[in-house]
C-alpha cells in the first residue's frame, strides 16, 4: 500500500507520443505495473483488444468464460499478491455481469480496476445498441467511478484509479470509456498519481490515542483481541504478532483474517463469528478489554449489539474513520494504517503474561473439541465429514497452501479447520457472501502467486455458479486443485431450514450432474472419492500433482456446521448442537 | 434516540456523478431527503450540498461517514437547527386580478414581508423568503383566493461555527 510520504514524489514522463486512447490504456496499465488481467472482449470494448493483440507479449490476457469470473480472478488475484486486480469487459451486459465481483470486492475492501467499453459519446442517453448506464448501476458498489468520454482524459483517470484501488482502505474502481475515446488519437504523456485533493487516504495517527490504548491494554486483566483483513491490508502481520506476544493477549480473528497469524501460534485462540470457535465468542462477552484490530463488527461476528461485549472498553484500530461507532462504540479510536499505528504503540507496551484468563479460552476449546471438533475432524461413524477433508490437505500440504473458499457450509468448515503459515493465503467471499467466488478467484489467486499451492474448496451448488470457468484451468493449464465438497444439498440452506423452518428443504435439494465428467471433459484430471479409506492417498496425489487436478469428495448429506450463534442471537448464546 | 431535523452540509468537487452517490448512501439506508440544495460555495471550484433530513443522530452520524468517505467530497458536517441560520425561498404566482379586487391580499404581502417579482396584465409574483412555518403561513393566508402556482425551495444554511474548509483543502 502507498503511504502519505510517497505523496509528493512523483514519477513524470515527459516524453509524449500521439497515440489512441485505446493504446494510451495499454501504456497506462503497463505503467501501473499490471501483467495479467482478466476480461471478455465485445463491440464497445474492441479498439482495446486490438491493442491487447498488439501488446500480448507484455500484457497477459486471460479469457474467462463470464465477466464475474473475470472480476473475482481479479480479486484473487489481487488478495494473493497485495496488487490491483484488472477485469476488463464491453458495455451493457458486459458491463452488469461486473457488478457481483465489484460488490463483493467493495464489502470485503478489494483492490481492483474494472474498465468497460461505452457506446461512442455521441450516443450517450440513445438507448444504443449494449447502452447501459453502467456509472449509475455500479456507484453504491465502487470506491470511485468515472465515464471517459475524450481520450485525452485516459492517463490522469487511470493513474487516479489505481491510486484510489489501492490506497487507504483499498475497494474497487470502475472506469467506463465510450468507443470515440478508444479510437481517437492524441498526445499521451504517463504521470502517476499521488493525491487527490479530495481524498485523505490515511488519516494521520493521533499519539494521544495511541498511548490511550496502550495504558488500557497494560492495566487490562482479561484483554481480547479480534483481528481482521485491517492487518493484512496494512502489511502489519509483524508488529501485529509482536503485539500479541509482547502482552500476551489472546487473539481472535475473523475470517477475512486469519491468515495474518499462524494458526499453531500459541496465543491464537480460534474464530469469531456465527461458526466460530466457542470460547473466543462467549469471552468476547467476558474480557474486560477488546483489541479490535482492522475488522469492522460485521454482524456475523458480533450477533445482536446491543448484548456485544458491553462489559469491556472497546479500543478500535482501523483505517477508515466511517467505521468507528458505526457498529460498536470505541472507548479508544486509533485511525491509521494498522503497521503504524501498532508500530508507534509496540514500545508502551508492557510485556505481560496472562495465563489464568488464557486458560479459560483452553478449557472452552476442550469443550469445543469434544463435542464438535472430534467428530467433525476424526470421525468415528460412516459418512465423510468435510472437516476430516480439510484436515488431510492441511496435512498435504503442511499448511503451507493458499486456500479459497466459496460459500456454504464448507466455507465455515474450511475457515474453522483450514491451518495456516502464511498471511496472504485465505481467500474468500466474506462480507458479501457470493457463491460462485471460489473457482474464478483460485485462477487469480495461481496467477497472483505462482510458486504457492492453490487450492480451492467449494460446494456443490456454488461450483455450478461459475464452473465454466472450468475452461480457462483447462485452456491455460492453470495447475490448481479444485475440491467439490458435495453433500447434494445447499448446504447451509438447508441447515438453517432443519434448525429453524423444522426440515422443509424447500429448493435445497440438488439434483447433480456427473461433476468428474465434467472435469474429464476439460481434460482436467479428476477423481471421486465416497469412502474413507480413499480421502489421504487421493488428497496425497492431488496435492503431489503439478497439474490441474479436480476432486469430488461425497461428504455426509446433512451435515451441519457448529458451534452456531443463532441469527440475531447473542454471542454468549452459542449452540453447541 | 429521538428523530430530529438535521441540516448535512457537504463541501466538495463538482464534478458529474457525485449527486448520485451522495443521494445513493440514503437511499441505502430507506431514509427519505426532506430537502436538498446544491450551490457553488465560498471557495472557488468547491461545491456546497445542503441536505435536510428528519432522522436520529445515529443515523446521520453514520450517514455523514460514508459521505465524507466519498473521493471527491471534501468534508461533510452535520448541524441542528439551533447551530445553523437557515432560510428557505417560495415563489407564489397569482391571478392578477386579484390584486385590485382583493384588498387583503396587499396586506398580506405587506404583513408576510414578501416581494413583489413581477407583474403582468395575467398575473403577478411574490417572493418570499424565511423559515419553513412563515413560508406555510403566508400560503395558507393567500390559498382561499387561490394559487395558481407555488414552488418552495430546499433549505440553505450557514452554520454558526466557522467550518474551516480552506484550511483543510490546504492540508490535502
Amino acid at each position: 500500500m502507498e503511504t502519505i510520504k510517497e505523496k509528493k514524489k512523483s514519477t513524470e514522463s515527459k516524453k509524449t507520443i500521439t497515440i489512441s486512447g485505446a493504446e494510451a490504456l495499454i501504456h497506462c496499465l503497463l505503467a501501473e505495473g499490471v501483467e495479467t488481467m482478466y476480461g471478455y472482449p465485445g463491440g464497445a470494448i474492441m479498439p482495446v483488444y486490438d491493442e491487447l493483440y498488439k501488446f500480448q507479449d507484455k500484457l497477459t490476457h486471460i479469457l474467462t468464460r463470464h465477466e464475474q469470473g473475470a472480476t473475482h480472478a481479479a480479486q484473487g488475484y489481487a488478495r494473493v499478491s497485495g496488487k490491483v486486480g484488472v477485469a476488463i469487459a464491453t458495455s451493457g451486459p458486459g458491463a452488469t455481469n461486473l457488478v457481483t465481483g465489484l460488490a463483493d470486492a467493495q464489502i470485503d475492501s478489494t483492490p481492483m480496476v474494472c474498465i468497460t467499453g461505452q457506446v461512442t459519446r455521441e450516443l450517450l442517453g440513445t438507448d444504443a445498441f449494449q447502452e447501459t448506464d453502467i456509472i449509475g448501476i455500479s456507484t453504491p458498489v465502487t470506491k470511485w467511478n468515472y465515464q471517459v468520454t475524450e481520450a485525452s482524459e485516459i492517463p490522469e483517470v487511470m493513474a487516479k484509479a489505481f491510486y484510489i484501488a489501492k490506497s487507504g482502505r483499498p475497494g474497487p474502481v470502475l472506469i467506463d470509456i465510450t468507443k470515440n475515446a478508444q479510437i481517437d488519437k492524441f498526445e499521451f504523456a504517463y504521470t502517476k498519481c499521488t493525491g487527490v485533493r479530495s481524498y485523505k487516504p490515511l488519516p494521520k495517527p493521533d499519539i494521544s490515542a495511541i498511548q490511550a490504548a496502550a495504558d488500557l491494554i497494560n492495566s487490562a486483566k482479561k484483554p481480547f483481541i479480534v483481528w481482521g483483513q485491517g492487518v493484512i491490508l496494512g502489511q502489519a502481520e509483524n508488529e501485529f504478532k509482536q503485539l500479541v506476544e509482547k502482552a500476551g493477549i489472546p487473539a481472535a480473528w475473523t475470517i477475512m483474517g486469519v491468515s495474518a497469524l499462524n494458526t499453531d501460534h500459541p496465543l491464537n485462540v480460534g474464530m469469531v463469528g456465527m461458526h466460530g470457535n466457542y470460547g473466543p465468542n462467549l469471552l468476547t462477552n467476558e474480557c474486560d478489554v477488546l483489541v479490535a484490530i482492522g475488522m469492522r463488527f460485521d454482524d456475523r461476528v458480533t450477533g445482536r449489539l446491543k448484548d456485544y461485549a458491553k462489559q469491556a472498553k472497546v479500543i478500535h484500530f482501523e483505517i477508515d474513520p466511517s467505521e468507528i461507532n458505526k457498529n460498536v462504540y470505541a472507548d479508544v479510536a486509533v485511525l491509521g494504517n494498522s503497521k503504524e499505528t501498532l508500530g508507534l504503540m509496540l514500545p508502551l507496551i508492557k510485556n505481560n503474561k496472562h495465563e489464568a484468563w488464557h486458560n479459560v479460552f483452553k478449557e472452552k476449546y476442550q469443550i469445543e473439541f469434544d463435542t464438535i471438533i472430534k467428530n467433525d475432524i476424526h470421525p468415528a461413524k460412516p459418512g465423510l465429514t468435510m472437516g476430516e477433508v480439510i484436515e488431510e490437505i492441511n496435512l498435504a500440504s503442511n499448511n503451507k497452501a493458499v486456500i479459497v473458499t466459496d460459500v456454504g457450509q464448507h466455507q465455515m468448515i474450511t475457515c474453522r479447520y483450514a491451518k495456516f503459515s502464511q498471511s496472504k493465503s485465505n481467500i474468500t467471499s466474506g462480507g458479501l457472501g457470493t457463491m460462485g467466488f471460489a473457482l474464478p478467484a483460485a485462477i487469480g489467486a495461481k496467477m497472483g502467486a505462482m510458486d504457492r499451492e492453490v487450492v480451492a474448496i467449494i460446494g456443490d451448488g456454488g461450483f455450478q455458479m461459475t464452473i465454466q470457468e472450468l475452461g480457462v484451468i483447462f485452456q491455460h493449464k492453470v495447475p490448481v486443485k479444485i475440491v467439490v465438497l458435495n453433500n447434494d444439498h445447499l448446504g447451509m440452506v438447508r441447515q438453517w431450514q432443519e434448525l429453524f423452518f423444522e426440515k422443509r428443504y424447500a429448493s435445497t435439494v440438488m439434483v447433480n450432474p456427473d461433476f468428474v465428467k465434467i472435469a474429464e471433459g476439460y481434460s482436467i484430471e479428476a477423481k471421486r472419492v465416497s469412502e474413507r479409506k480413499d480421502l489421504k492417498s487421493t488428497i496425497q496425489k492431488m496435492m503431489a500433482s503439478k497439474n490441474p487436478y479436480f476432486l469430488e469428495v461425497k461428504v455426509e448429506q446433512e451435515g451441519n456446521v457448529f458451534p452456531m450463534i443463532p441469527s440475531g442471537a447473542s454471542v454468549s448464546e452459542i449452540r453447541l448442537q | 434516540m429521538e428523530n430530529k431535523f438535521f441540516t448535512i452540509s457537504v463541501y466538495s468537487e463538482n464534478n458529474v456523478g457525485l449527486l448520485n452517490r451522495i443521494s445513493g448512501i440514503f437511499l441505502k439506508r430507506h431514509i427519505n431527503i426532506e430537502s436538498l440544495n446544491v450551490s457553488k460555495s465560498e471557495i472557488d471550484d468547491v461545491s456546497k450540498f445542503t441536505i435536510v433530513v428528519h432522522t436520529t443522530e445515529k443515523w446521520v452520524d453514520n450517514i455523514v461517514g460514508q459521505i465524507e468517505k466519498q473521493i471527491e467530497v471534501i468534508k461533510a458536517f452535520y448541524h441542528t437547527d439551533d447551530e445553523t441560520i437557515y432560510q428557505e425561498s417560495a415563489l407564489f404566482k397569482i391571478a392578477s386580478g386579484l390584486l385590485f379586487d382583493e384588498r387583503n391580499i396587499q396586506n398580506i404581502i405587506k404583513d408576510c414581508n414578501a416581494q413583489i417579482v413581477t407583474v403582468s396584465r395575467d398575473f403577478f409574483v411574490l417572493a418570499k423568503s424565511g423559515r419553513r412555518n412563515e413560508i406555510d403561513e403566508m400560503h395558507d393566508q393567500l390559498k382561499p383566493y387561490g394559487i395558481m402556482q407555488f414552488v418552495r425551495s430546499g433549505r440553505i444554511s450557514v452554520t454558526k461555527d466557522v467550518m474551516q474548509i480552506s484550511a483543510i483543502l490546504e492540508e490535502f
